[in-house]
């Protein structure tokens, strides 16, 4: 088995419905990807997930000085941001795609599946 | 398996011998150790290792009864040697052995191929389109990397890096090694059929100095076009195909004499391999049954126009330009409008022919500039075609096509 980060990028700003549309669209999302991740859990692929606060609310820190740098914001200047993931584990990209594209209808946004180093 | 207990071969005359069954084998030796080691470079290397030790062997002792069998158990056993020592330095070599499925599919019935599971690995959608070739040609076709560089008109570095950063990915994304299930089966057919009818082609007409027509390719993608068939019986395009291959290498044996390509229309008829045109019009037949027209139905369509004359004269060219027009709608490229615009010649003549093609982009393609010199050299224009014949010449290194080539420039007045 091996773990895979499933990625969900979406633009770094968001607007009152989190890019859904309106709100109606956002509860839809929300009630399918809920119902993703217990399915991905009944099916014993359930590692981690979780969506993201926007990237306004992250801070930076470099600890590779004498003291540790504080910045706020994001790390790069960027349209698109990280908005929240899965960690899954599954036997192999096949998987890992089938899951990725079901993950990808509930939440309303392109999946980016990328494998974990060595052995999940 | 019978394929191979019926292969007799004549004692090698040295180490081009030796190298020549090792491409012959090597799809079968890679799948083999693929499907027991899971570990593609593991499997070439190993492979590398046997065809040093047949080069050792085979020149003195002669070739034996089973050359692949001896290749695939030298290299297994060298792939063994490989683990222990590599296991005995760090313990966690399992880490990229990729994913393998050995229970057969209820889908996929009788088909346990290892070149088939390779071929689907070889073609997954997570790999770009073009190292999906270049995987294909390199472990299943035998092509080194130099030969698959020159397929692609890329330098050699490019083309290994390119393979290089596929199977890492094969292994580090456990990409896996198995035929799709019935559900994806479908989607990632139409890949495959891309892959095997550019092997084909590479064989059809091979690119590189080397051997100007490549059986062992064409066989190889004719028979693992029968074998996905086999799997697809309902695909038509599948069907097509197979009879599009089948249909082009019955003409292999015509296509060439005393080392120049002989155009079509220039070919021995008594030459072509009935059995296999039988075939492939019964395949086309089959197509027209179902009636779900697509690209290599088409294309099977027209060949069995070109085999079911028996002069070149009798060619109907009024079906082979309606069957491109046909084409043409399903796949409006422009190397099909000089396809068609070759066949329009014969039903419109050559000005019209010409005019056709001067107006395609395809100035880096060789074959526009054969069609150019043919052309130009009918419509008397001998100098035009002169230059024509020695833009064709310097853009392809088949040697066949080059000999032929050259051949009509001397002709020209």
């Amino acid at each position: 088995m091996t773990h895979y980060l499933l990625a969900v990028h979406g633009p770094a700003e968001r607007d009152e419905y989190g890019n859904y549309g309106s709100e109606a669209e956002m509860n839809d999302a929300l009630t399918a990807t809920g119902a993703f991740n217990d399915r991905l859990r009944a099916d014993g692929y359930w590692v981690f997930a979780g969506g993201l606060e926007p990237v306004s609310t992250s801070t930076v820190v470099d600890g590779r000085g004498d003291r540790p740098l504080h910045s706020d914001g994001p790390y790069l200047e960027t349209k698109e941001a990280l908005g929240g993931f899965w960690v899954i584990d599954a036997p192999d990209l096949d998987v890992a795609l089938r899951l990725a594209a079901e993950g990808s209808r509930a939440c309303r946004g392109a999946v980016e599946v990328r494998p974990f180093e060595g052995l999940g | 398996m019978a394929e191979q207990a019926a292969d007799v071969r004549p004692p090698p005359d040295g180490a081009a011998a030796v190298a020549r069954v090792f491409r012959e084998e090597y799809g079968r030796i890679i799948a083999s150790l693929v499907r027991r080691f899971g570990d593609i470079d593991l499997a070439e290397e190993s492979a590398g290792e046997a065809l040093v030790a047949a080069m050792e062997r085979w020149p003195a002792s002669g070739v034996p009864p089973n050359p692949g069998g001896w290749l695939t158990t030298t290299a297994s056993r060298r792939a063994i040697d490989r683990i222990r020592r590599e296991s005995q330095r760090e313990a966690k070599h399992q880490a990229a052995v990729m994913s393998h499925d050995d229970t057969p599919h209820a889908s996929t019935g009788p088909v346990e191929d290892d070149r088939l599971r390779l071929l689907f690995t070889c073609c997954h959608p997570a790999l770009a389109p073009e190292a999906r070739v270049a995987l294909t040609l390199r472990l299943l076709g035998g092509l080194t990397v130099a030969e698959t560089a020159a397929a692609f008109l890329v330098p050699e570095t490019t083309m290994a890096q390119r393979i290089t950063r596929a199977k890492r990915k094969i292994a580090s994304a456990r990409v896996p090694y198995r035929v799709p299930e019935a559900a994806d089966l479908p989607e990632r057919l139409d890949g495959v059929l891309t892959v095997l009818f550019l092997v084909f082609n590479e064989g059809y007409l091979a690119t590189g100095r080397g051997e100007p027509v490549r059986a062992e390719l064409t066989g190889e993608a004719i028979r693992l076009t029968r074998i996905l068939r086999g799997l697809l019986p309902e695909e038509a395009e599948v069907t097509g195909l197979l009879a599009l291959e089948l249909l082009v290498e019955a003409r292999r044996e015509a296509r060439i004499r005393n080392g120049q390509l002989v155009p079509l229309e220039e070919q021995d008829r008594a030459g072509w391999d009935r059995a296999l045109i039988s075939e492939g019009h019964e395949l086309v037949r089959r197509c027209l049954a179902t009636n779900r027209p697509g690209r290599y139905q088409v294309l099977a369509a027209i060949n069995a126009v070109h085999t079911d004359a028996r002069t070149a004269r009798d060619t109907d060219w009024a079906q082979v330009v309606a069957l491109y027009d046909r084409l043409a709608r399903l796949d409006p490229s422009p190397i099909v409008a000089l396809n068609r615009a070759v066949a329009v010649a014969e039903l419109d003549g050559p000005e019209v022919a010409l005019a056709l093609v001067d107006r395609l982009p395809l100035a880096g393609y060789h074959a526009w500039h054969v069609a150019r010199a043919d052309l130009l050299r009918r419509l008397g224009r001998s100098d035009e075609a002169r230059a024509a014949y020695d833009a064709a010449i310097a853009a392809t290194a088949n040697t066949a096509e080059r000999e032929y080539l050259t051949r009509k420039r001397g002709e020209l007045g």
